[in-house]
């Protein structure tokens, strides 16, 4: 306890502090031109910062975080020009909200079920962007969004936008590739290893055969199956997030529920 | 952690007991029995390891013979004589020491005819709560309440009367003696009773999800497009919706009207200052009946007047009403009106699968999230069975931590906006705040609907850049910013002068009236969940736990303050610890989304920035709980409001408001 005041002046302290530290931090970064410099809004909401920390939106963005999550997309793989949504329903029964909505395609024939989407619906009126959608698809065929501006002016057909049809879904991979890159090299990393290892498995298989009908000569396909598994395996044992371990795994899960 | 499974040992002392019903299906939840109806002693292959009766509950047996029995396969015990129920609370209060009633809520087992009050008192120096239930035939009347009541408990335990108000708006069960029976969340004359088996929603589609007409037919339909007005609304029997008139206060008024509390009216006309000890400054004029201040003629002989704070106050932290009774600037009563904000959170999780559940807890208190979802989480993994991994449980630390420095970032800054420091502290403290909620959004997804917890794990790990941001802010910037915060108000003389004896509510009262979080710890209760009944890892850690004795609204910001400190020197140590675990190792077992949860009701919980946040969750072995239940710390704490309030001026009750911390995501769910 001291003289009557004190504590008042102490926090005027704190306030001037806050005053000064907003225009030295500014000053610093207008008298420092040279070198290479964080761009203003993230300088200015770095955790070193003293000053100011608001940027002015929208002329000014912050970069968003690469797992940021909005409405979600469909994937749409540009190689194989085809949806990659096999219509296995897994996002329609995580979806807590029940936002999605899925028409399974059927061959016109045999009336069997075609793994393509005929229709599917994300009501975004409702949907919570939870990403159990994105986190929970064995094929990457959904992904959540960065795109957080949806509005729409009401002169638009009412609903028309909100509850987006297949084809305002769906975006091509390059899309995901460009807003996800980390997530979208674990893609291109599994899916490398998936194909040595069939590869290698063929080959195994391969050579076996020739092995059997050559009868007997077995020490050289097991050195030709060698080199594929290798790179199998340092694929595999990177930290990439463990969901990419269990996605074969879920989707045997989920062939088991259907 | 309270853990309650189905069934218990077979060694209990209740099993040979002759009094035992036979129906041991009851308790494990009504609508699959055939989940449920195992024989006693056959344990579900992945349940969590076998209850016991504990001490007290055979203390209790013993205590009152038939009257409290112990069937088979359940969890805790049934008061089967619901005149002896408040007989038997007392002495568990004040024989077996469970001086504080964390949470009451009721079950409806439809399939078996009765309601099932469940009462959770435990005691303040720590330890599990324990269970004790009673039964009400529930009726198959959609609007009237039970015809057995139930004794009210709030003599006995006055944190009871929200929760028991709660439980008849909900279900429909009368208490008898309470001093306020009306509905709390839904309004007066809402009809039927919301978390019945039976009751349905507008736009229902379905008792549990995922419904059918998503897949694989899904083709698309507005829920507003499904015709509400057919067969999704029930009418009362002779109700006309044109020439309605509601009058849903005039209960709540002429509850006000009846009596000035805190001044007892001798039957000679003369009154008596009630011997309730009031905060410092209180000054209650002592009055008659017709309100005449008897005490000093001098004074203005004036009338009482109600002033309806709220629901858009700025100062009532959302859509919360004050109703108050003035004399002069004196609050001479309070009460308040809460459910602006209610959307039968219970009912969806009992709709939802338990994975869903998950970013639904997220929306309660909205301030703390991912603590929510620790909450949920970790009942549920209780029920399963299931350990999360050693890196899931160090990030879940640091997560949960981060909030609470967050969230009482918040709170702090948002009470001295009560007091009317409007807005520099509180956007001094949201700037930091805001780059905490930078890393949840670079780690999660999402600034505050995180949706961070698994079941055995966590979404998402952290990278080596995140960790850096994250010791950035835990070793540097925080630590800072937190003596810069002291700096700025501790010692503040307007700050002293309007909260120091303001709210007070002393220790007795606090945990009669099961208050909990920072306001108990304000009133020299050392009771904070994370060391009286530890859970996840905080047993590794070396902190403190953070105690005050003025139980005022001045406390009630130190506690805040030097509880942040404590969860920094948390945050540290667990990232200081990460490295000893493997990266990316952050789910236990096979990641899933249809769980199934063993038959069987737990009660867990944990501490959050707000206090002690419970779930009551029974399950009846399928996808879906059987019964919800949040206990909501906001929500409880608000039951001391009155208390703390009454003989302080009005400008004051905005301030004791805001010390509680209250959000009303959680109390109005």
């Amino acid at each position: 306890m001291g003289l009557l005041g004190t504590g008042i002046l102490k926090g005027l302290g704190v306030t001037l502090r806050h005053f000064i530290d907003t225009y030295a931090e500014d000053l610093k970064y207008i008298l420092n031109k040279s070198g290479v410099q964080q761009p203003r809004p993230l300088r200015r909401q770095s955790p070193k910062a003293r000053g100011l920390v608001t940027v002015e939106y929208p002329r000014e963005r912050l970069p968003l975080p690469e797992n940021f999550r909005y409405v979600p997309f469909l994937v749409y793989d540009t190689e194989k020009q085809d949806d990659k949504c096999t219509s296995c329903g897994i996002c329609a029964k995580v979806c807590p909200p029940q936002c999605i909505w899925i028409v399974r395609t059927e061959d016109p024939v045999t009336k069997r079920p075609v793994p393509q989407p005929k229709e599917f619906y994300i009501d975004t009126t409702i949907c919570m962007n939870c990403g159990y959608c994105a986190e929970f698809c064995p094929f990457d065929a959904i992904k959540m969004d960065h795109d957080y501006e949806l509005s729409y002016y009401p002169h638009q057909e009412p609903h028309a936008r909100l509850v987006q049809d297949k084809a305002e879904l769906t975006k091509p991979d390059t899309y995901h590739a460009s807003i996800h890159p980390t997530d979208w090299h674990r893609e291109l990393e599994d899916r490398a290893a998936e194909e040595a290892k069939k590869k290698a498995a063929a080959e195994a298989k391969a050579k076996a055969d020739a092995a059997k009908a050559a009868g007997g000569s077995a020490a050289p396909g097991a050195a030709g199956a060698k080199p594929a598994t290798p790179a199998a395996a340092a694929t595999t044992s990177k930290p990439a997030p463990p969901k990419a371990e269990d996605k074969p795994a879920d989707a045997a899960g989920e062939a088991s529920d259907q | 952690m309270a853990e309650e499974t189905t069934p218990p040992t077979s060694a209990e002392p209740a099993a040979s007991k002759p009094a035992v019903p036979a129906r041991p299906a009851a308790a494990a939840g009504g609508a699959k029995p055939t989940a449920a109806a195992k024989p006693a002693g056959h344990a579900a292959p992945k349940g969590p390891p076998l209850a016991t009766l504990t001490p007290e509950l055979a203390q209790l047996q013993q205590q009152f013979g038939e009257s409290v029995i112990a069937p088979a396969p359940y969890v805790g015990v049934l008061v089967n004589d619901l005149g002896k129920l408040r007989e038997v609370m007392t002495y568990v209060r004040d024989q077996l020491g469970f001086d504080m009633l964390a949470n009451a809520t009721a079950v409806d087992y439809i399939k078996e005819g009765y309601i099932e009050v469940v009462y959770h008192p435990q005691r303040s120096k720590g330890g599990e709560p324990i269970t004790l239930k009673v039964r009400v035939p529930r009726g198959n009347d959609p609007v009237a309440p039970t015809e057995v009541a139930v004794p009210s408990l709030v003599p006995v335990y006055a944190g009871a009367e929200f929760q028991e108000r709660e439980i008849y708006d909900m279900f429909g069960v009368r208490f008898e003696g309470h001093p306020d029976l009306r509905r709390i969340l839904t309004w007066e004359g809402f009809y039927g009773w919301p978390l019945r088996k039976d009751w349905r929603e507008p736009y229902y589609e379905g008792d549990t999800k995922p419904f059918e007409s998503r897949w694989p037919g899904g083709h698309h339909q507005l829920a507003e497009e499904r015709v509400p007005w057919q067969d999704n609304v029930n009418y009362p029997p002779g109700f006309d919706p044109l020439n309605f008139q509601a009058n849903p206060d005039a209960g709540l008024y002429d509850s006000m009207l009846g009596g000035v509390p805190g001044v007892e009216v001798e039957p000679n006309g003369q009154a008596q200052r009630s011997p309730q000890p009031k905060g410092v400054g209180a000054s209650v004029p002592v009055l008659d009946r017709n309100y005449n201040n008897l005490a000093d003629d001098e004074e203005l002989q004036t009338d009482q007047i109600i002033v309806n704070m709220g629901p858009q106050h700025p100062s009532t932290h959302g859509v919360l009403r004050m109703v108050v009774k003035l004399d002069g600037e004196t609050v001479t009563d309070l009460k308040l009106v809460l459910g602006y904000l209610h959307r039968n959170h219970e009912k969806i999780g009992e709709r939802n699968t338990w994975l869903h559940n998950i970013p639904y807890t997220d929306r309660l208190d909205y301030i703390c999230g991912i603590a929510n979802e620790l909450g949920y989480v970790i009942t549920v993994e209780k029920m399963m069975g299931i350990k999360p991994t050693e890196r899931a449980e160090y990030l879940r630390v640091i997560m949960t931590e981060l909030t609470r420095i967050e969230s009482h970032f918040w709170a702090i800054g948002f009470l001295l906006n009560d007091l009317g420091a409007f807005y520099t502290p509180a956007l001094y403290f949201i700037t930091e705040r805001d780059l905490i909620l930078d890393l949840f959004e670079s780690v999660t997804g999402s600034r505050l609907m995180c949706n961070y917890m698994r079941f055995g794990g966590v979404s998402r790990d952290l990278t080596e850049d995140q960790i850096m941001r994250a010791r950035e802010l835990a070793f540097e910037r925080i630590p800072r910013k937190i003596d810069e915060l002291e700096q700025l108000l501790t010692d503040n003389e307007i700050i002293k002068a309007r909260t120091i004896g303001v709210g007070y509510l002393p220790a007795e009262r606090s945990i009669n009236y099961s208050l909990t979080g920072p306001c108990l710890r304000a009133a020299g209760v050392p009771y904070d969940i994370r060391r009286v009944d530890p859970y996840s890892i905080y047993d590794r850690f070396d902190f403190d736990i953070p105690v005050f004795y003025g139980a005022d609204v001045y406390d009630r910001y130190r506690v805040r303050v030097a509880e942040m400190r404590q969860s920094l020197r948390i945050v540290q140590q667990a990232l200081n610890q990460l490295d000893q675990t493997k990266p990316g190792d952050i789910q236990a077992g096979k990641k899933a989304y249809n769980h199934r949860v063993p038959a069987g009701q737990a009660y867990g919980r944990v501490e959050t920035p707000k206090g002690e946040l419970g779930f009551y969750l029974v399950s009846d072995g399928g996808q879906n709980a059987y019964r919800y239940h949040v206990r909501s710390s906001s929500f409880i704490n608000l039951n001391s409001l009155k208390e703390m309030t009454v003989g302080q001026k009005v400008a004051d009750a905005v301030v004791i408001l805001g010390s509680l911390d209250i959000v009303l995501g959680e109390v109005d769910r």
